[in-house]
């Protein structure tokens, strides 16, 4: 295939059939990152996509290009491997709310912090799909389940405030059903240099159908949601007319007139971890979009620029001199 | 103490064939650095050597007392010799606690040397003594030489800014020095060492040469001793160009050689831990050799960033000791799902669970050749010594890349912090197995779980174009690799992967028997049993006892026609330090033959001499 061809969205299918429940969202964020990787114009052959475990999980057996589904809660791992290994493939993560914040929030910390140049989509649907409908995680307190029936106890947490505690360079939130608003905020992503975290609202029709339904539906999106645009006042509403600023310490309501312009990459990650928050507060507008968005080095480039310095300084190794090395002596 | 010559006549030099010293202090007391110098000094001027660091698990264990004492022990020789001795010759003692923990274990009549400096009402205290040893008649039958060190060191290097603090610290260099001199050795290899050491810190360097010097020269001025004592060079080992080495880096040389005759790139995912941690660090130190050293958050992450850096067309590489390996388990099946190649370093240490972190054992060989959820086939190896570790580490990414597998490579702490001299291989003797990738699209399209005369798979690396495919844990079709459910393909690649691992034999050589090949008792070792087995059956053949060994590396597959060498002896003996774990393997594959199981499970390497007693207790019978 040569590099120059014009990509299609049709070019990232992959020929195995999808296995996702009728409705599932899944479909949708699919269909999206294929339009997303033919506008990227990324060769098949450098794109590599890896997994852990869930129905989220299953993502790379559809998508066309190179793909690792591997075990539970572990990809990010798989990705550190695969990008330090080799730089030159774009790398990205699927993931879900329990692969990525159950069992494999160890692995998800790290990957952030050290800034692995990889695109991260943690599919959240608030409940363990694969495994039939148990509690996860970002599932609400109090959330009747297979295995919570009087309720859960357990409170959760919000994986945009965990990425931007773990020091994430790029933090951003979409809705499935938001086509438009996803591709944007997938195509800032890819465009980010180091981990780039997404939390993808997923609606999972079978175990937790209407999850995002008061914040995410169509008819109610736009007063529900306020979306988060670097260098844009914090518009919202159907009709543009309100806004957030903050007031002291607290996002508040506002006129859009009085709309507090967002910024993305201030130099504490606090503004930030404010919005991620306003989700508690059922008066204000659920935060989307881009939350953060600064630059670091990034973990790959940092290796390889070490073995290139200790290359240009030691002279390539060579296994003659390898063995030889250190006092010998010669028994003759 | 004694002084039978006159002073500064030049006492007399006797010689040696072989001697055993153990340099025994708190851990604070550098024990381990005053042993690794003696031994590599006497790698250089050309002794065969074995050596037997023995260290608490605490990192400063509280002062004085008997949990913190740490032990180093040194065998230098003129002949050929296998282990580090059972009992030294000649202990060194810096404080009452490493006197008491360690003075059983001397030959009677042998030299102990203590630090009288370090023996007040509270030393003694410390190491839960009520009589002081000294004095008490404990010390009977030795010949103690007395010195107080930390006076003798303060004197040496009054004339330093140092403190007090400091220059008590230089104490272990004072023994060192003693020790070169009683048994003639040049101190400037560790004059060497010193200066590279302490490039940053030139007083300090001076201090411990000054400390070094003093007691050198205490041999000379005090007359300590009756006579000096001389090991010539080991002449008898074969001809070669030799270094001293110890196991880990050994393994960490192996695995980078390893690479380079593969022709990939190493990847090292691992997570310190004790003994393994060496490893990583030597191989940190290799970038130059395009290494790629990645210290994950677990053991897990370890395992799994090797196993995607393979996928991506490196050599995977992963090093822990037992709580790490029951970690990787999960990603070990899914290597052997995926058929990427992985090395696997163990270096294992007494368990269960934290175990004897510091100590030695044998007892995850059941896990490695069978501890994973379903059939999950993957080769195992073991090295029996620190150089040997070196040759294992290579074969073990042979049959990686041949193969497209997963393999286990045990060694354990005895081999890790153990040092031998190594004698050099020839490059040229190391036979290249470079991978071969796929490139393009072969006529009728790429299967990637199609499979080559090794039932190897194709290795398609992201990247190439026309090659794009995916892997995961769920069972593949045969061929495509595709998802399959299907109850026929599940059973066809199960065998499939266990006929793989299987055919490895074809590659791998029938070990050779020690002695003659027929007899009384075989003793059929693995990993670092090899050196006390290696000398109880020398010893015995001399007697005229018809006793030979074998000894395995390759644990998993087992190679081809031992059954036909086990038929020609009455009993085979298997050794080992765990409850009895190859010899549960053996007793399941050869059912014919009679093995006789002894087990040692003290986190201690078998004495060549409780190995003889039972070889002549089966021969008895
Ligand atoms: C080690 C291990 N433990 C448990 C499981 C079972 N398991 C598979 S997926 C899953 C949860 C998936 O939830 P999530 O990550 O939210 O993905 P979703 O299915 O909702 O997309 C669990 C518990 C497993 N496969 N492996
Ligand atoms: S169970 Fe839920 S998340 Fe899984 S495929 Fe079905 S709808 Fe989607
Ligand atoms: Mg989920």
């Amino acid at each position: 295939m040569a590099d120059s061809q014009v990509l299609t969205k049709k070019d990232f299918k992959s020929d195995q059939d999808v296995r996702w429940c009728p409705g599932c969202g899944d479909y949708a964020i699919l269909n999206c990152v294929q339009g997303v990787m033919a506008t990227l114009g990324i060769p098949r052959h450098q794109l590599c996509f890896v997994s852990g475990i869930g129905c989220s999980s299953r993502f790379p057996y559809y998508m066309n290009s190179y793909g690792f589904h591997t075990i539970h809660g572990r990809a990010p791992a798989f990705a550190t491997g695969i990008k330090t290994a080799n730089p030159n493939l774009s790398v990205w993560l699927v993931t879900g709310d329990g692969d990525g914040l159950s069992i494999g929030g160890n692995h998800m910390a790290h990957i952030l912090r050290r800034n692995v140049d990889v695109k991260i989509l943690l599919f959240n649907n608030e409940i363990y799909g694969l495994t039939k409908g148990q509690f996860s995680p970002t599932s609400p307190q109090g959330i009747k389940t297979k295995t919570s029936p009087m309720g859960s106890v357990d409170r959760p947490f919000d994986p945009v405030s965990f990425a931007l505690g773990c020091g994430a360079t790029f933090v951003a939130r979409t809705i499935d059903t938001h086509q438009k608003h996803m591709e944007q905020v997938l195509l800032a992503a890819a465009h980010h240099k180091g981990s780039a975290f997404v939390e993808i609202y997923q609606n999972c029709v079978i175990f937790n159908d209407g999850a995002f339904d008061k914040v995410a539906e169509k008819t109610v999106r736009d007063d529900k949601t306020v979306d988060l645009r670097p260098g844009q006042p914090m518009v919202f509403g159907k009709n543009h007319d309100k806004g957030i600023k903050i007031d002291g310490w607290e996002p508040v309501v506002c006129s859009a007139a009085e709309a507090q312009t967002w910024r993305s990459d201030t130099h504490s990650p606090g503004p930030a971890f404010v919005m991620s928050q306003m989700d508690s507060n059922p008066e204000l507008p659920r935060p989307i979009g881009i939350f953060r968005d600064v630059s670091a080095p990034t973990f790959d480039e940092g290796i390889q620029q070490q073995i290139q310095k200790a290359q240009a300084a030691r002279g390539k190794g060579s296994l003659e001199k390898l063995i030889h090395s250190g006092e010998t002596w010669t028994v003759s | 103490m004694s002084q039978t010559h006159a002073h500064g006549a030049e006492p007399p030099v006797q010689p040696f064939e072989s001697v055993v010293i153990r340099f025994a202090g708190d851990s604070g007391d550098g024990m381990q650095i005053t042993g690794n110098q003696f031994t590599h000094t006497s790698a250089v001027i050309g002794n065969d050597l074995a050596t037997f660091p023995d260290y608490p698990a605490e990192i400063r264990a509280p002062a004085g007392t008997r949990p913190g004492v740490s032990g180093f022990q040194v065998r230098f020789s003129s002949s050929d010799i296998h282990t580090p001795g059972d009992q030294p010759d000649v202990l060194v003692a810096m404080n009452p606690a490493a006197l008491i923990v360690n003075i059983k274990d001397l030959r009677p009549g042998g030299i102990v040397v203590v630090n009288t400096g370090q023996f007040t009402d509270g030393d003694l205290k410390k190491a839960a003594l009520n009589t002081n040893p000294l004095t008490d008649g404990s010390l009977k039958g030795f010949r103690v030489i007395e010195i107080d060190i930390n006076k003798r060191v303060t004197e040496a290097l009054k004339s330093t800014s140092l403190s007090s603090k400091e220059v008590q610290r230089c104490k272990n260099f004072y023994t060192l020095g003693l020790m070169y001199w009683l048994y003639n050795r040049p101190v400037e290899t560790t004059m060497k060492w010193l200066d590279e050491k302490f490039a940053k810190k030139p007083e300090l360097a001076e201090a411990n040469k000054l400390a070094m010097q003093a007691g050198y020269n205490a041999g000379d001025i005090h007359e300590f001793f009756q006579g000096r004592y001389e090991v010539l060079p080991c002449t008898s080992m074969p001809k070669g160009e030799y270094r001293n080495i110890m196991g880990n880096d050994a393994t960490a040389l192996g695995l980078v050689a390893g690479a380079q005759l593969a022709n990939l790139q190493l990847f090292l995912g691992s997570y310190p831990i004790t003994p393994a941690s060496g490893i990583l660090e030597a191989l940190a130190a290799y970038k130059h050799f395009g290494v790629i050293t990645f210290q994950a958050e677990d053991e897990i992450a370890a395992i799994c960033s090797a196993l995607g850096s393979a996928y991506a067309g490196c050599l995977g590489l992963t090093t822990t000791s037992g709580p790490g390996m029951a970690l990787k388990t999960e990603a070990m099946g899914l290597a052997v799902s995926v058929e990427l190649p992985l090395v696997i370093v163990d270096v294992q240490r007494g368990g269960p669970s934290t175990g004897l972190p510091t100590k030695t054992e044998q007892a995850d060989l059941l896990q490695a050749i069978f501890g994973r959820n379903g059939e999950a086939p993957i080769p195992v190896l073991a090295a029996s010594t620190p150089s040997d570790a070196f040759d294992c580490a290579v074969e073990a990414c042979r049959i990686a890349v041949q193969y497209m597998t997963p393999v286990i490579l045990l060694t354990d702490g005895y081999i890790a912090n153990g040092a031998e001299p190594w004698k050099l291989p020839e490059i040229k003797d190391l036979k290249p197995f470079p991978a071969k990738f796929q490139e393009s699209v072969p006529e009728g399209g790429f299967l990637p779980y199609s499979r080559n005369e090794f039932n190897a798979r194709p290795w398609a690396k992201p990247g190439t174009p026309g090659l794009e495919h995916r892997i995961g844990g769920i069972e593949k079709a045969h061929l495509t690799g595709h998802i399959s459910y299907d109850p026929e393909n599940h059973e066809f690649m199960c065998k499939m992967r266990q006929q793989k691992v299987m055919g490895i034999r074809e590659t791998i050589p029938t070990p050779p028997v020690l002695g003659d090949s027929t007899g009384d008792v075989l003793v059929l070792g693995w990993g670092s049993t090899r050196g006390a087995i290696t000398s109880a059956v020398e010893e015995l053949r001399k007697k005229g006892k018809k006793v030979s060994a074998l000894h395995l590396r390759h644990m998993w597959p087992l190679p081809k026609g031992l059954e036909n060498i086990f038929a020609n002896f009455r009993a085979v003996l298997v050794p080992e330090m765990n409850l009895g774990q190859l010899v549960r393997v053996l007793r399941s594959e050869y059912t014919q033959h009679n093995f006789i199981s002894y087990p040692k499970i003290q986190g201690q390497p078998f004495r060549t001499s409780e190995l003889t007693k039972k070889i002549e207790s089966i021969l008895e019978k």
